[in-house]
């Protein structure tokens, strides 16, 4: 009698494999606006703590990514982009996938709660529930509109941030979570004009293919032009000041004449120079949101070594 | 017989073990960091226990 038989697995999963389920470039996103919601907010949190709930939140993220790869295991195996991830790739299973994404769901959750406040773990639990279930398994599959609500999902950890600090919701971080919400639109349709996605082959509708690309640069452009006063009105709350309106102010002036030149365009000209305007764009919305994260956590620095009012001046 | 076997799993999955390892130690000390910080930011506790503490009286009667 053998008391085990093991198998010798070619594609046994390492820590990493597990840790990649947590989709980590994303995390890095959530842990930065969380960091600075948490730290632009009017209430002084203990560093520890602080620490402690930027890593329950940046595990939550992890987790609803984890929920997301198990439901999306069938088409994360059709596309180029997404055929090498631990599931479809084989290493690990999807039921060890759905198993992790729960269980580190409920331990982020409870030990945000018990680290800060009940409210932020509500809003948690929201943010997961959200991304897994209402983007992921309602609407992702069904609408050309899912980018939209997709951002949402990624613009609530500023606002979790906020609120492990203060307890509640504020004005200022409503416009955090708006600048994040506005923005992903025109970033992700920017990508989308230039990548030739296979979404078509994995049946997820796209804009592009949907109501066509004028269509989305009309989309783009709509959505940039109601992100400038947003992102600009955040900088005339408590949280603003002098660095934040003026990046603001740069950035949101140099993303709608990028968004303009897109409406402009037509497909003959955007494949003459290769997509080069849309490219660009593109670029130039990754430096937009850390400039603006960025801008908030210099202006609470200015604040907090007592230049907040003389820059002003 | 050898008195410790190395079963070949035990090196296949030592990084994953490896790992872990070092999540739960992490989770300990964030846990105890939690407890310290939390138990610092109540302040001093005490009460009456038998003995009459005037600081707590002094405080009581304001």
């Amino acid at each position: 009698m053998t008391d085990t038989t093991i198998q010798t697995h070619e594609g046994e999963a390492s820590f990493g494999d597990y840790f990649a389920l947590l989709k980590p470039r994303v995390m890095t996103l959530v842990v930065f606006t969380a960091f600075t919601g948490l730290l632009v907010a009017p209430v002084p949190v203990h560093p520890f703590i602080g620490f402690a709930a930027i890593l329950f939140i940046a595990v939550g993220g992890g987790a609803s990514g984890a929920l997301n790869m198990w439901w999306d295991a069938d088409i994360d195996s059709v596309m180029k982009r997404t055929r090498k991830r631990p599931i479809p790739s084989g290493k690990v299973a999807g039921d060890e996938a759905l198993a992790i994404g729960l269980a580190l769901s409920g331990f982020s959750v409870v030990m945000l709660g018990l680290a800060t406040n009940w409210f932020a773990a509500g809003l948690l639990a929201f943010t997961i529930f959200f991304y897994a279930v209402v983007y992921s398994m309602w609407l992702k599959r069904s609408t050309p509109q899912n980018i939209v609500i997709g951002g949402a999902a990624g613009a609530f950890p500023p606002m979790i941030g906020w609120a492990a600090a203060t307890g509640g919701v504020a004005l200022e971080s409503v416009l955090m979570f708006a600048l994040i919400f506005m923005w992903t639109p025109p970033h992700f349709w920017a990508l989308a004009l230039f990548m030739r996605s296979d979404y078509d082959d994995a049946g997820v509708p796209m804009l592009t293919v949907t109501h066509g690309r004028p269509a989305t640069r009309r989309h783009i452009l709509a959505y940039t032009v109601l992100l400038a006063p947003l992102a600009v009105g955040l900088g005339l709350t408590s949280v603003g000041g002098p660095v934040y309106l003026v990046t603001a102010v740069l950035m949101n002036a140099w993303f709608l004449k990028g968004a303009v030149q897109i409406w402009r365009r037509d497909e003959g000209l955007a494949e003459a120079d290769n997509y080069k305007v849309e490219k660009t764009f593109f670029r130039f919305s990754l430096y937009y949101l850390f400039a603006h994260f960025g801008a908030l956590l210099a202006d609470a620095a200015l604040l907090r070594a007592g230049f907040g009012g003389a820059l002003w001046l | 017989m050898a008195l410790k076997v190395e079963h070949e799993i035990h090196q296949r999955r030592s990084g994953r073990n490896m790992g872990v390892a070092i999540c739960l130690v992490g989770f300990v000390a964030i846990v105890l960091g939690l407890t310290v910080v939390k138990v610092q930011q109540i302040g001093a506790v005490q009460g009456f226990d038998h003995v009459v503490r005037p600081e707590l009286a002094a405080g009581a009667g304001e």
